[in-house]
């Protein structure tokens, strides 16, 4: 792609078009690879030796979180670029990436209290991994008040953009400040990291799901980033006319 | 240099002449320590366990509910405008107002925690480790503020708003402010968290006034 597209497609008008464009194609695809991860991972994928039938969570759980955290990095890419460029269309990005990456972290924690009922015999303990996905959370929801608190859009944008920023900085200190003060406090007796080697089939029906919600997530955000252009350009003829047809 | 030292004074000053602000936010730290031994009960072993805790958590409540005071008479009377518009590095004037407010609403919290650590039963090692983790911890609450209370100078709500941002913000030198006290405790040592929260102090001096700056130039857009 030419450099003159990329400048193209920046402008929230054009990209009111092509999002739409791109809409179906992903929606679609994501409806396809979740029918098709949910398959393998109830009926392909073999039962867990030691875990049982309750394993089949992390089909859902494991994508989640990685979703969680990469939508924030993602977040923070935008906020970084609309900051430096002053380009409307990233703050808006951002802005609509936020909900699906505070539902995905949400996800990963209803999922993973699920799965820790029946394994560690708790709804939840203060691992080190649990304590920071918990705190993302809070991360998300600062992001998204402080955008909604904000009534001039320009300035919810960079504030926004700032809060994310410095959120993604601090992400690695709060989680290694939480990884070492829960090794401090003996209470959690169980790691993550000497996880059992999986079959092919659970870690391809994981994989399968972590596209699906990829795919799923990029649908969700073009649709969102169009209700919000919309809503931005609504006193822009061209706005008006797409409102005006749609009534 | 000389922009520090006048906002520093000035501000001071501004303090000084409202002595029940200062008060106030001491007096919130008092009660809201002395409420946990009324609501988990009496047991000296359980309130010497979470005293450190306690102690810091009021801290840090009590540093969140005063940044308010950081930025918003400035604003409401337009000085602050006046600032931005000066030729100085507003960075340097942020710096010296979260220098203010650590001054005004955490140095008397710190004097104060000894008492509360001892109304927990600590014993004097721990409150000297309590003391200094305080005393290079806070002044990271105060700038990690700065830029919470910034962002949000202006706008309704902003004072539950300014805790949702800040709080995650203030996790890791809880972490390290109250391990500190624990590990002196149980025979660890502190210095190793101390290290940290002055390696946290650092970085956020290095780094904070600069985004709260930014911020300021945001809101007052």
């Amino acid at each position: 792609m030419s450099k003159v597209n990329l400048y193209k497609f920046s402008a929230p008008a054009t990209f009111y078009g092509l999002a739409g464009q791109m809409i179906p194609g992903f929606a679609i695809l994501s409806a396809i690879l979740f029918a098709a991860g949910l398959y393998i991972s109830f009926f392909v994928a073999p039962t867990d030796a030691q875990q049982g039938e309750a394993y089949r969570i992390i089909f859902i759980h494991v994508p989640a979180a990685w979703m969680s955290m990469f939508i924030y990095v993602v977040m923070a890419v935008y906020s970084g670029i609309g900051l430096a460029f002053n380009t409307r269309l990233s703050a808006m990005m951002a802005q609509a990436l936020a909900p699906t990456g505070a539902l995905f972290c949400f996800i990963a924690l209803f999922t993973g209290s699920f799965w820790g009922k029946p394994m560690w015999g708790a709804w939840w303990v203060w691992d080190a991994r649990l304590t920071s996905q918990l705190i993302l959370f809070f991360l998300y929801i600062g992001f998204i008040s402080l955008q909604a608190a904000i009534e001039d859009p320009k300035r919810a944008d960079r504030a926004g953009a700032l809060i994310a920023l410095v959120g993604v900085i601090n992400v690695p200190i709060i989680y290694f400040s939480v990884k070492w003060w829960n090794t401090l406090h003996q209470g959690a007796s169980i790691s993550f990291s000497k996880a059992p080697t999986m079959a092919h089939t659970m870690l391809a029906g994981m994989l399968v799901m972590a596209v699906a919600c990829w795919t799923y997530t990029i649908a969700i955000a073009l649709y969102r980033v169009r209700l919000i252009i919309l809503e931005r350009e609504r006193h822009t003829t061209w706005a008006s006319e797409i409102l005006g047809g749609a009534k | 240099m000389k922009i520090l030292a006048w906002v520093v004074k000035r501000d001071l000053l501004l303090a000084m002449r409202r002595k029940s602000d200062v008060l106030t936010t001491l007096f919130f730290f008092v009660i809201m320590a002395s409420l946990f031994p009324l609501g988990v009960g009496p047991e000296p072993q359980l309130l010497k366990q979470m005293g450190p805790g306690v102690v810091w958590v009021a801290a840090l409540l009590a540093s969140m509910l005063s940044l308010g005071r950081l930025f918003s008479a400035d604003y409401a009377d337009g000085t602050l405008e006046q600032m931005l518009l000066c030729p100085e590095s507003l960075a340097l004037i942020v710096l010296a107002k979260a220098a203010v407010h650590w001054i005004t609403a955490e140095l008397p919290l710190v004097a104060f925690a000894p008492l509360l650590g001892l109304q927990f039963g600590l014993s004097e090692q721990a409150l000297w480790v309590l003391i200094a983790s305080l005393l290079i911890g806070t002044p990271v609450l105060s700038l990690v503020g700065s830029i919470g209370a910034s962002l949000t100078l202006g706008l309704r709500g902003g004072g539950v708003l300014v805790s949702l941002l800040v709080l995650p913000l203030y996790i890791p030198t809880l972490i390290f402010g109250a391990g500190a006290v624990d590990a002196s405790t149980s025979g660890l040592g502190a210095q190793g968290h101390l290290s940290i929260l002055g390696a946290l102090l650092v970085l956020s001096l290095l780094a904070t006034p600069k985004a709260a700056a930014a911020a300021l130039r945001i809101s007052l857009e």
